[in-house]
């Protein structure tokens, strides 16, 4: 009896510590196998990097935690994936939902080509929300999240198109928190933006840790080893090594991490 | 443009080349001081120079290295040991420089029956022994050959330890030695500290190679552990 109720201990801390979790997750583009099976657990308010040569899954790994790679053609998986222990590729899961708690961050800022305001209210505004003094509160809230609005709070009619690369990726990460995600999947969000744009977005990810989780792709070992609380070293759609940043960008265990993050291949 | 493995292969040429002059100028430093040898000291107290100016290269490539490359894992610990192992070398070099210096200033040669007694021929071949020990590690990186050194520096630290009473003892059976014992307790404590400071070579190798910190931890214990 005492080993049962143990066991419920145990059960609960493991769904509350772990946000994200892979089960012998195998992914195919038509024939092709881009991720061998992979079980991994991605722990709540850490950031979590991916990190790996063009072509080892790392990005398609990330996609597949809202559901992003449902559009591509020939696309098809194998095994689970399990958000705050429930499975996202159940029949029933509402997609859209889903994407509403699992934000992401792309590459190139895609403001869209309408007013800085209206970029971070669109996504509330087409869940129905018409609340004016509401949408006001929320756009105000998410860019000071982003440190963006006292460069921005006398310009919100301004056309997002106008602001820089790097202000544009901010206002980009404020729309995607403007909807209260509790997830943050970032896809390289700085490989585009100059060392100083590069500075902000990563001060930011770090303080967002308090409040989501953040899984982020990068090309750049020195980025994945500053932000990160862990990293995932893919490779050839396996994950090769999987540990904490200090410890992998230090002392990895796997000859062909060491290698990788040396720069000796990849 | 210079990639970071033959800026890494540079850096640890010039390690190398580091220890192998500290290594003869230790050696010169104990043969001019067993021969009296004043020519030979002075050769010491000059190359010191050379010494001085390796030091700072090495340093100056170091910081480039880091600099230019982001290194990291071993790359990074490389970098990050051959600046302590580089300070270390510096000091010995500086420890055989000041035992030249004596021999340069000393008119009379000292008592043989003095040096036996305290053991200094013992605790020069003992400081050699390590060094050479310790370059067949660094070239190798064979952290087998580094931790040999931790108990060769125990007999450095024995012979040193009793060397105080050695002198307690016979100063006052004849008050006019003082001089000699004088000299002798401050090389001797120069090639302790020689010893302690090859010591921290080994421990930076262990370093680079196992990304092991075996400072301020017990020597026997570790080496128990890896037996």
């Amino acid at each position: 009896m005492t080993h049962q109720v143990n066991d419920n201990i145990v059960d609960k801390s493991i769904k509350r510590v772990h946000k994200l979790e892979a089960k012998g997750v195998k992914v195919f583009y038509d024939d092709f196998m881009a991720i061998k099976g992979i079980d991994m657990q991605i722990k709540a308010n850490k950031v979590t990097a991916f990190i790996g040569p063009s072509g080892c899954g790392k990005s398609t790994f990330l996609r597949l935690f809202n559901r992003m790679n449902d559009y591509v053609d020939g696309f098809r998986m194998e095994g689970e994936v399990l958000k705050d222990g429930d499975n996202i590729y159940k029949k029933k899961v509402n997609v859209e939902q889903l994407r509403k708690q699992v934000g992401m961050v792309f590459q190139k800022p895609n403001p869209f080509p309408k007013s800085i305001y209206e970029n971070v209210a669109y996504g509330l505004k087409i869940q129905g929300i018409k609340d004016k003094k509401y949408l006001k509160e929320k756009v105000e809230d998410s860019l000071k999240q982003v440190a963006l609005w006292d460069e921005v709070k006398d310009d919100l009619n301004k056309s997002a198109m106008a602001l820089s690369g790097g202000q544009q990726q901010r206002l980009c990460i404020a729309r995607t928190l403007a909807v209260e995600p509790s997830i943050i999947l970032m896809d390289e969000p700085t490989s585009a933006l100059d060392p100083l744009s590069t500075a902000k977005i990563e001060e930011l990810i770090y303080e967002l840790k308090q409040k989501y989780t953040i899984v982020i792709v990068t090309h750049n070992m020195q980025q994945a080893g500053r932000i990160s609380d862990y990293t995932a070293f893919f490779y050839l759609g396996e994950l090769i090594e999987y540990d904490k940043s200090k410890k992998l960008f230090t002392n990895p265990e796997k000859q062909q991490t060491e290698n990788y993050i040396t720069g000796r291949f990849g | 443009m210079i990639s970071l493995d033959q800026h890494k292969e540079a850096l640890n040429q010039s390690g190398i080349e580091m220890l192998h002059l500290c290594h003869k100028q230790l050696e010169n430093a104990r043969d001019a001081f067993f021969a009296h040898d004043s020519e030979l000291a002075e050769e010491v107290v000059h190359t010191e120079n050379r010494v001085n100016a390796l030091d700072l290269r090495i340093d100056r490539d170091c910081e480039r290295f880091i600099a230019l490359h982001n290194p990291v894992a071993s790359d990074l610990r490389f970098a990050l040991a051959l600046r302590k192992i580089n300070f270390d070398l510096e000091r010995v070099g500086d420890h055989a420089y000041g035992i030249s210096q004596y021999i340069v200033e000393l008119d009379t040669p000292i008592d043989k029956k003095l040096l036996e007694m305290m053991r200094v021929e013992e605790m020069f071949e003992g400081a050699l022994s390590m060094l050479e020990d310790i370059t067949d590690s660094y070239e190798e990186v064979d952290t087998k050959m580094a931790r040999k050194v931790f108990k060769k520096d125990k007999t450095l630290n024995k012979i040193n330890m009793q060397s105080f009473g050695i002198i307690s003892e016979e100063v006052q059976k004849d008050p006019k030695l003082i001089n000699q014992f004088l000299l002798l307790f401050s090389v001797i404590k120069k090639l302790e500290r020689i010893g302690d400071l090859i010591t921290n070579i080994a421990e930076e190798i262990i370093f680079y190679s196992e990304a092991e910190v075996m400072k301020h931890r017990k020597k026997k214990k570790v080496r128990r552990s890896k037996d």
